[in-house]
Parts: structure tokens; C-alpha cells; sequence
């Protein structure tokens, strides 16, 4: 028993020392968290750019998406980390991003492809770098579960139709089909500004400084509010969690308890499989608003890290990834929507998805086409995630019954403002 | 409420079973099934689909709708039994459903097709065991390496932490010398600092050290608890001195005396410590997830957490390493239960 | 705090020999460096020699942190290296501890700070009564002469094994609207309850799971307390026929008294520390109803996107010194009752 435990240990010691030698090429690192099986997809993407590129060697280390939220910005601040990453925190990362132009093959087309969304990878008074590219882009957009309004006998509200129109009919389906949560909304500073900016809201002024409470803002939350009082919404998602924390409702959503559903496109590939046949289930535009029928953008990018000491392999293997035909076929596999221009416009064929998800998938990539251009500065703006988390930390408060909305919108306020002012001490 | 009472206080002898051992049993027995039952959900959950998963009211068994093969009809179909409208059931196999109305098939008879109302049909369920949700994750990632990586973690960590621990819960029990208060001191007043309020500045002092995604990292800092040093100085005080002065008269060294007179008396205490410190070792998540990024150097913890994403969890995956990450914990549970019994018993640490 | 119990004959089984040859190996190896040691530095230095080891580590990994916590805690911004950041002063103190009243903390500036506080302190209460009340049940049918005893013990001891993370899933999963326990609810003609939605419950949950995690490490330093009361005690009670309410108030509690003690204390600290178990499992809400005190520093720390160092080190320093004065007031406590 002691002398294989020795063993074992020793062996062991000598593997994780061994593990920084041997190889010739160069081996590069990249960070990557998954939502499904969009880490499969890219594993045999890079297997097929190592045979075509024999002096590298990418490793693809798959991590909680914790890590890349919570403590890859520490390690990178400590001069650590990957020579890549997967990340949603686009502006907090942006300063240690790789300006991948002087080692590009290509960069006219790689800026051509990706043009409005790099704006959300760079740091403030930076117009020109490339610091990577989107594994995918999402828009937020509502679900409707179809075969809970045939049982109700109410007609689905036109494309056009309101925030209001559609509480009106999803809690007239959900009264007669008994289902628990006729409108239900991610909890999400983001989602949450899917409705806010049809109601009008801009988050900042003409100077680019804060300024969250606005009236259109008001006129969101207040319809947040009254719905969670009416019964429109259920007090399970905004009102169960506390501070930034994240709750979706696509469990509810499978089991037929939601008959209307604001998330996004990242639920397709999920829906496909875990509803089945249980019913039929839609994507639909985004409702409309005073301002706009406009959704949220958002998403994911692979970027280079500055750290690295192979910027010219790291640009190698970004700009093969990012190459039409390459992340096209990632887009098709993981069924996301793309976050590519001129893939975008060519259409992707999404073989491995029922008809179903097929249709949701045309609808949300449609839906790029009506975002307007306010909720892209908001998704790009470097204090943008302060304020989705000081929103939805405080709305659900609101919900909860613990604050007043009037309270709320100081503390957002306040939050907002100190949480700037806390990043700008310099020394 | 003086039943209640006289259950708890009477000690009665064997023989002939007072109702008041029944009710014993009885509290006992709620317990297996409060305490177990929670595991035993977990482990049958992790052999569900994703699907059946989500399923409400939940099946105990993992079940999965049964399917068969039609002749005409190149996919297998679900299979389905129907309340006809002349009130008998029967069992046909569904083509497609469009919208409330199903279109099915007797598999028996695969040539004329039958409309049926949605709500008139009920899934036929089989128990299956989703084996799937073990072999694709252990396959795809490489969770052996994960769990190499966790056990020579807490095996050396283990290791480290008995040796310097007993070495120093030896001097503070057995010697009285300068500065004895403050080093007492020390141990105490760090005892309840938990690592969560003191991360980012161990992170800097490791990465100074250069032992970012090194397994050593994870090793090294937890090493010298307070807890370890308190409970094996506590039970050292209780070795008779005599013994000690024995061996100083037969010139034994003083690390002779620790390694072979007071080591093997604080046996039970020492075990107390092995179990906490696997327990620690095995369960660690925010520690390793901070500095350990690589995969190869990944502990079990980590790989198991990958299936949480932005906005989706893999809850099938996630459940089924969970039970893998328990079996060992159980099976050191099982050989140590009888030895953390007695040693918490004599020290009252945790 | 020990319940001091003299050095039995040593169990036998895999961990005492493993053990055991672990020991020996480390002798043989370092006997020849310590006699040297001992030779050159005399018996009266040895001790010190003993504590190095341990002393390296504790400076490394346990003080030379708490030192950079308190740089951090008074000065600000975003740096990582404390000498890039700002001096700020006692500010981050001062805006943690502004507040209107200190009973209400939403009359406070940074009122998560003082709404994980009220929370962590209502979950102390609630928490160390339940656990002392259920250890203790458990420990007395325990003390009776049951069959199976040493299985019993164990169903109690098992969660204790868990990780915080697998226990708090595992229970989110049967308390959730579409859970086990609300199939056994509608399955009996209830109504499905939202736990998660309404504070009571959801505090009534954080506590039950705590203690159903831990209860059995309790149980045990209870069991073995009741087991140390010499039996003579209650056959001469028996004799004189008193009454069982009087065996339990009159003997037994007032045995097991330092036990009892030194569960309360345990209990105490560990609930003010209290984190993952509870944030997986109820993600500190409904509203901020759960979030506790560590929760709050670790997401000023981490969770926030402007990861606020400063703010989350004045906190734990403000924590850490609270959980000191708990700590020496536990000794003082075990002390008296020693002398």
C-alpha cells in the first residue's frame, strides 16, 4: 500500500514537472468556458489547425465560466494567465488585450467581418486595435410557447405589438391553461435592458457619462414592477437571488409553465434537446416600445492576451479561427447566431438543428438586423456591466419588496457612481 | 412531552424492547432516510437525461419514453398510450404532432395512420439508466488527470500538514519557552480566518513566488492550519510527562521522543486531522480555481464546475462527476468511520 | 476546549499502521539532521526548531496576507500590486461604517455591508439553536442501548464528509418549485411552495441544510460526553426513583455542560463565517434575505466588475477582528471552566 502510494506520488510529481519541456513548437494557451458543446467544437477545430501548423500547439484549458468572470481579471492583473481567452467581460478584459494588426495576414477583412463588435473589445479612445473575435454573438428575444396559446384559443399578437399587448395575452393564456408563469424575464441587468431600451431608456448622456435613470429607464422598471404585482411575472426569478446573481427560467420554459420567455439566442441549442416534442415552441421579434422594437446584443469573444510571448502564433490561430469558413462552421455546430459580417449576410446552415431551432435561429438572426444603435453603445460602453449589476441587484430588491423603486433608483445611482469613482483612483 | 423525555434520559438495559426503544428506532430511522435519502436522489439523478432531469413531478428512477421501430419509417418513434375516443387505451407510436393534434401509428399494423388529440396520449416510460452522462464527460475531458492531480494534492498536502502541524503542536505542549504565548497567540487568533476574506493577497504572494498553475500553489498554503496545530496540541497536553522525562534519562533526542513516543500516542488525534485535511483537500474549489488555469494541473473541483457556463449548466454531466468525486470520499469514510469517532471524541476539534 | 481524555491503547486498522510507517520513514530520514541540530543549539533551543517549519508557513501564507489586507484596506482603486495603488486613508472604513441608524441598514451608505451583518447574525442565532437542539436529540437516543449503533453513528456523521458546494446543490434540487419536495407536497393535495421566494423560508432552509451538513461532527462530541457520565449516577437516580424530567436538568445537562459549551462556540464560529453552502443554495436572496457577511466581501472582491479590493480587505479586517474577539472569548470561557 505504501510503496505504490510512493509511487503513484512520485510519478505524479514528475509529470507535473515534466509538463513545461519536450516540445520543439510553441504551445499556446487558451482559456475557454462553454455553455454546451461549443468546447467540443472547438477542440476539433484546433486539432485541424495543428495539422495544418506544425510548429503549434494549442491547449485548450476548459475552466467554470467563474474562472473567466471572477478570477482571470486577478491573474491578468498579476501578469498571469492565458496567451487566449473566452470572455463575456469584454470591456473589464479590453486592457490587457493583444492588438492583433501588426501580426494579421489580413486585417482590412478580419476589421470588415467584426467592425461593431470590436468597439466592445477596446479600451476607451481606442478606435483601431483587433484584439479578437466573437465566438458568438447573442441578441436577447422572447420564446413563446405555442402550443399553450392553441390550448387557450388566443391568437398570438402580431410582430409588431407591444410590451403591453403581449402581458395582455400571455396572462390570458396562462390564466386558462394554468400555467405558473405567463411572462418570464432572465434575471439580468442585461436582459433587462432588452426592455428597457424599447421603453427609451440611454443609460448615458451626450458626454458618455452615466446616467442610468432616465425616463425611459423608469418606464421599464415600473413595468417590471407592476407586472411582478399583477401576477404577470412570477416573483421566482427577479425576487429568489440577490445582488448581480444570474436565473433563468428555461427549466420552466421545458416544463410548459412559461408561456412567454425573454432570454436569448444561447437557449436554442438547449430547447432543442430537452423540450423535444412536448409542444411547439417559437422564437419571436422582440416586442416594441415607445423608442424601438429593439433587443439587447451581447455575447462572447476570443481574445489574444498581451502577456503572451507568441503574439505572432496567437494571431495565427485567431485569424484562423476567425476565417469565414472556419467560424461558420463553428456557428453551425454550436447553433449560434453569427457574430460575423460577412457570414451573417452569406447565411449559416444549421444541419444538426431540428426545424424548430432552425426557425428560432432565422428569427434571432433577423432580429441583428433591428437592434438599434443605442443598445450597442450601452453593450460597448466600459461601465456598461456596473450598471447592468446595480440594476438588476436593485430591481430584484424592488421586487422582493425589500426597497421601494423610488429608493432603488438612488442606490443604482449611487452604486454606479462609486464603483466609477473607485476605478478612476490612480495613483 | 415526559415521554418524549423519559425516551431520551432512561437508559434501559437489554431485553425486552421498551416502546420507548421503538420510538428510538423510530427517530433513528427518519434520520437514515433525511440523511441518505438526499444522496441517493443525487445518485440516482445523475443516470437521468437531460431531459427527465427537468421533468415534473419528478420520477425517483431514471425513466426515459420508450421507443420503437415502425416498419415504414426509417427513425425509431415514441411510443405512446392512448385514451381512444370509445374510452379503451392503446398503444401507438407517434409520427409527428402538429400543433394539439398527434399523428400515430399501431406498430403492430404500420399501415393506416391515426389522429389523436395531444392531450389524450401519455408517454410509455422505461426505467434507463443514462450511463452516457459518465462515459462522454470521462472521455472528452480528461478527468483521470483531474483526479491524479486531486489526490497527490491531498495525499501531500495531507502529508505536509501532519509533519509540520505535530511538530509544532510538539514544542507548544511540551516545552515551556520564550515567546510560548505568542506563538499560542498566533495559532488561536488565526484559527477562524477563512481563506475566502484572505484570497487576493495569497494569490499575490504565490504569484511572487512563482508558483501559478503549479500544483504546489494549491499545496503549500493551506498547510500549516491553526485547527491541526490547536487539536494535536490539546491532545499532547494530556501524554503523561513522565514518559517524556523517562526518555530524556535514557538519552533518546528530542526528535526521537516526538517521532516515536509522542507521534504514535496522539494516533487519534492524528487521525482526526487526516480525515479534516482529505475532506479540505478534496472539496477545495476557490483556492484551486484562482490559481490553477492549466488543465493538466486541474483538481477534480475545477473539471467538475467546467459544466457551469454563462448561462446554461450541464446539469446531466455536473451530477454524474459529482458521484464520481464522492466514491472516494466515501470509501475513506467507510475504513475511517470507526477511528473519527473516537478521535473527535477525545479532542473536540473541528 | 479539549474534553480531555487520557491516551487510550491506539486503535488498530489502516490508518494507525499507514500511519505508523509514514512516521517511521520520516524519522529515519531526518534523525541525523536533528541530533546535529539538537547537538549544536542545546535541548532548550529545540522547541523553536519544532515550530519553524510551521512558523514559515503561518508567516507565508497566513500573516504576510493579512498584513497586504490591511495596505489594501487603506487605500484604493483597482491595482493589484499594493504599491500601485493610491493612499485613501481610513475612507474605506468610514464608508462602511456611515450609517443613519445602525439598526437599519438601509439608512447606511454601503447598506449590503450591514444587511449581510444583520443577516449573518440572525442566521448565528437561529443556526446554533437548531444545531444544539438536534445534535443533542441525536446523541442522547445514541447513548441508549441500541442495536446498530455504529451505523446510526455514521448516518449522522456522513454529510459531514461532503463538500459545502455538493451539499447545497444537492438540496436546491430537491427544494426547487419542480423539486422532490414539492412532488411529495402536491402528490398530497398541498399547494406547490415557493421556498426560495419567501425570506422565512428561505432562512428556515439555509439553516436546516447547515445543519443537516454538520450536524453529526456535533453529535459526536456530544455523544462522547454523555458516554463519559459514570452510570452509577443514573442507577442511583433510578433507585431513588427520580423522575426523568430531573435526570435530564439535574444530572445530565449539567455533565455534559462543557461539551454542551464547547458545541455552542464551534457553532458560533462557523456561522459567522458561513458562505458557499448558503450562496449556492439560495444566491443569497429573496431580495438580500440570505446574503451573508462573507458572501459580501467576496463579491466586492471578485464579483463586481470594478473588483474592489480595498472596500472587500476594510470589511474582512473589520470580520476578522470580530471573529478574534470570539475566539479569545471561547478561551476565556473553556479556561474558567477548566479551573
Amino acid at each position: 500500500m505504501k510503496k505504490t502510494g510512493w509511487a503513484v506520488g512520485c510519478a505524479l510529481a514528475l509529470s507535473v514537472l515534466g509538463s513545461g519541456y519536450a516540445q520543439a513548437q510553441t504551445t499556446l494557451r487558451m482559456m475557454w468556458y462553454s455553455d454546451g458543446n461549443e468546447g467540443e467544437v472547438m477542440a476539433d477545430l484546433l486539432k485541424r489547425f495543428e495539422d495544418k501548423n506544425k510548429d503549434i500547439k494549442v491547449v485548450l484549458d476548459q475552466v467554470p465560466f467563474k474562472a473567466t468572470n471572477e478570477t482571470l481579471p486577478v491573474q491578468l492583473a498579476a501578469g498571469q494567465g492565458p496567451d487566449m481567452a473566452r470572455t463575456t467581460d469584454m470591456g473589464g478584459i479590453a486592457p490587457y488585450m493583444l492588438d492583433l494588426r501588426p501580426y494579421l495576414k489580413d486585417a482590412a477583412t478580419f476589421e470588415r467581418n467584426y467592425a461593431p463588435f470590436l468597439e466592445w473589445m477596446r479600451v476607451p479612445g481606442d478606435a483601431k486595435s483587433i484584439p479578437g473575435y466573437m465566438t458568438q454573438l447573442t441578441v436577447t428575444g422572447p420564446f413563446v410557447n405555442k402550443t399553450l396559446f392553441e390550448q387557450a384559443g388566443v391568437p398570438m399578437p402580431s410582430p409588431k405589438a407591444t410590451w403591453e399587448e403581449w402581458a395582455k395575452a400571455v396572462n390570458t393564456v396562462a390564466d386558462k391553461v394554468q400555467a405558473p408563469f405567463p411572462l418570464a424575464l432572465d434575471r439580468s441587468g442585461h436582459r433587462f435592458f432588452g426592455l428597457a431600451v424599447s421603453q427609451g431608456a440611454k443609460v448615458m448622456d451626450a458626454k458618455g457619462d452615466p446616467a442610468v435613470i432616465d425616463e425611459g429607464f423608469k418606464r421599464a422598471a415600473q413595468l417590471v414592477v407592476d407586472w411582478h404585482k399583477s401576477g404577470v411575472m412570477s416573483k421566482e426569478l427577479w425576487g429568489s437571488v440577490s445582488g448581480a446573481a444570474y436565473r433563468g427560467a428555461n427549466e420552466e420554459f421545458k416544463n410548459a409553465q412559461v408561456v412567454m420567455y425573454l432570454s436569448g439566442s444561447w437557449q436554442i441549442a438547449q430547447f432543442d434537446k430537452t423540450v423535444g416534442d412536448a409542444f411547439d415552441w417559437v422564437a419571436v421579434p422582440t416586442p416594441c416600445g415607445p423608442a424601438n422594437c429593439s433587443g439587447m446584443p451581447g455575447g462572447a469573444a476570443l481574445v489574444g492576451i498581451k502577456a503572451t510571448k507568441h503574439p505572432a502564433e496567437v494571431a495565427r490561430v485567431l485569424e484562423y479561427l476567425a476565417s469565414d469558413d472556419v467560424v461558420s462552421e463553428f456557428y453551425s455546430r454550436t447553433l449560434f447566431v453569427p457574430g460575423n459580417l460577412a457570414v451573417a449576410k452569406k447565411g449559416v446552415q444549421y444541419p444538426s438543428a431540428s426545424p424548430q431551432a432552425a426557425a428560432a435561429l432565422k428569427v434571432f438572426g433577423d432580429a441583428v438586423a433591428s437592434i438599434d444603435p443605442v443598445a450597442y453603445k450601452i453593450q460597448g460602453w466600459t461601465n456598461s456591466r456596473i450598471v447592468f449589476n446595480a440594476v438588476i441587484s436593485r430591481l430584484g430588491q424592488a421586487v422582493a419588496g425589500e426597497t421601494t423603486l423610488d429608493e432603488a433608483y438612488k442606490r443604482i445611482e449611487t452604486d454606479v457612481a462609486q464603483q466609477i469613482a473607485e476605478r478612476n483612483k490612480k495613483q | 412531552m415526559t415521554g418524549i423525555l423519559r425516551l431520551l434520559t432512561a437508559r434501559r438495559g437489554a431485553g425486552r424492547l421498551h416502546w420507548t426503544d421503538w420510538a428510538t428506532y423510530a427517530y433513528l430511522g427518519l434520520a437514515v432516510l433525511l440523511m441518505f435519502g438526499p444522496v441517493l436522489w443525487l445518485v440516482l439523478s445523475s443516470f437521468k437525461t437531460p431531459a427527465a432531469l427537468l421533468e415534473f413531478p419528478p420520477s425517483f428512477l431514471p425513466m426515459t419514453q420508450k421507443e420503437v421501430r415502425v416498419e415504414g419509417y426509417p427513425q425509431p418513434l415514441p411510443l405512446f398510450s392512448v385514451t381512444m375516443e370509445d374510452g379503451s387505451t392503446r398503444e401507438l407510436a407517434q409520427v409527428r404532432r402538429v400543433g394539439l393534434i398527434a399523428q400515430m401509428v399501431d406498430p403492430k399494423a404500420p399501415g393506416t395512420t391515426v389522429r389523436v388529440a395531444a392531450d389524450k396520449r401519455q408517454p410509455v416510460r422505461e426505467m434507463a439508466f443514462a450511463v452516457s452522462n459518465y462515459t462522454e464527460p470521462l472521455a472528452k475531458y480528461d478527468f483521470l488527470r483531474f483526479l491524479e492531480n486531486s489526490l497527490f494534492v491531498t495525499l501531500i498536502a495531507t502529508a505536509i500538514t501532519l509533519v509540520i502541524n505535530s511538530m509544532a503542536a510538539y514544542a507548544l505542549s511540551i516545552y515551556e519557552f520564550k515567546g510560548k504565548t505568542l506563538a499560542m497567540l498566533a495559532v488561536i487568533g488565526t484559527l477562524m480566518i477563512p481563506i475566502t476574506i484572505v484570497l487576493v493577497p495569497v494569490y499575490l504572494v504565490v504569484t511572487e513566488m512563482g508558483l501559478v498553475n503549479s500544483l504546489w500553489a494549491v499545496i503549500l498554503p493551506g498547510a500549516a492550519t491553526p485547527t491541526g496545530v490547536f487539536l494535536l496540541r490539546q491532545y499532547m497536553l494530556t501524554i503523561p510527562r513522565d514518559l517524556i522525562e523517562a526518555a530524556r534519562m535514557d538519552k533518546a533526542s528530542e526528535w526521537r521522543i516526538y517521532a516515536r513516543i509522542v507521534m504514535p500516542l496522539s494516533a487519534p488525534a492524528l487521525a482526526v486531522l487526516t480525515i479534516f485535511s482529505i475532506m479540505w483537500r478534496w472539496n477545495d474549489f476557490l483556492w484551486p480555481l484562482a490559481v490553477l488555469t492549466k488543465s493538466e494541473v486541474q483538481t477534480l473541483q475545477i473539471g467538475l464546475n467546467a459544466f457551469q457556463g454563462e448561462l446554461q449548466t450541464q446539469w446531466h454531466y455536473l451530477l454524474a462527476m459529482t458521484v464520481v468525486t464522492l466514491t472516494p470520499v466515501a470509501i475513506v469514510f467507510a475504513f475511517l468511520q470507526r477511528f473519527i469517532a473516537t478521535g473527535i471524541a477525545n479532542t473536540g476539534m473541528k | 476546549m479539549t474534553l480531555i481524555a487520557p491516551p487510550r491503547a491506539r486503535p488498530r486498522g489502516p490508518s494507525a499502521s499507514l500511519l505508523d510507517r509514514f512516521g517511521h520513514a520520516v524519522v529515519r530520514v531526518f534523525e541525523p539532521p536533528f541530533r546535529a541540530l539538537q547537538r549544536i543549539l542545546g535541548v532548550r533551543r529545540m522547541p523553536y526548531v519544532f515550530l519553524l517549519p510551521n512558523a514559515v508557513f503561518f508567516g507565508l501564507f497566513v500573516f504576510l496576507p493579512i498584513g497586504i489586507n490591511l495596505v489594501y484596506s487603506v487605500t484604493g482603486g483597482t491595482a493589484l500590486f499594493p504599491s500601485q495603488r493610491p493612499y485613501v486613508g481610513p475612507e474605506q472604513y468610514a464608508y462602511l461604517l456611515d450609517c443613519g441608524s445602525y439598526l437599519d441598514p438601509s439608512t447606511c451608505r454601503e447598506d449590503h455591508f450591514w444587511r449581510g451583518v444583520a443577516n449573518t447574525l440572525k442566521f448565528t442565532v437561529f443556526q446554533m439553536v437548531a444545531m444544539v437542539l438536534f445534535s443533542l436529540l441525536a446523541a442522547l437516543a445514541l447513548n441508549r442501548p441500541i442495536r446498530g449503533r455504529g451505523f446510526f453513528r455514521a448516518v449522522f456523521f456522513f454529510p459531514v464528509l461532503l463538500s459545502p458546494v455538493v451539499v447545497a446543490l444537492i438540496w436546491k434540487w430537491i427544494l426547487q418549485r419542480d423539486g422532490l419536495l414539492n412532488a411529495a407536497v402536491t402528490s398530497l393535495g398541498g399547494q406547490k411552495i415557493l421556498f426560495f421566494v419567501d425570506p422565512s423560508w428561505a432562512m428556515f432552509w439555509s439553516v436546516f441544510v447547515s445543519v443537516w451538513a454538520h450536524m453529526g461532527f456535533y453529535t459526536l462530541i456530544l455523544l462522547a460526553g454523555l458516554q463519559a457520565i459514570p452510570r452509577d449516577i443514573y442507577e442511583a437516580a433510578e433507585m431513588d426513583g427520580t423522575r426523568p424530567w430531573r435526570v435530564l436538568t439535574r444530572i445530565t445537562l449539567p455533565l455534559l455542560w462543557p461539551n454542551l459549551l464547547v458545541v455552542l462556540v464551534l457553532v458560533l464560529i462557523r456561522s459567522v463565517q458561513v458562505f458557499d453552502e448558503v450562496f449556492v443554495l439560495t444566491g443569497g436572496g429573496p431580495g438580500t434575505a440570505t446574503q451573508m457577511i462573507v458572501q459580501y466581501i467576496y463579491t466586492t472582491a471578485f464579483a463586481n466588475q470594478v473588483q474592489n479590493f480595498g472596500l472587500a480587505a476594510a470589511a474582512s479586517v473589520l470580520l476578522g477582528a470580530v471573529l478574534f474577539v470570539l475566539t479569545l472569548l471561547q478561551l476565556f470561557l473553556t479556561r474558567r471552566r477548566a479551573a
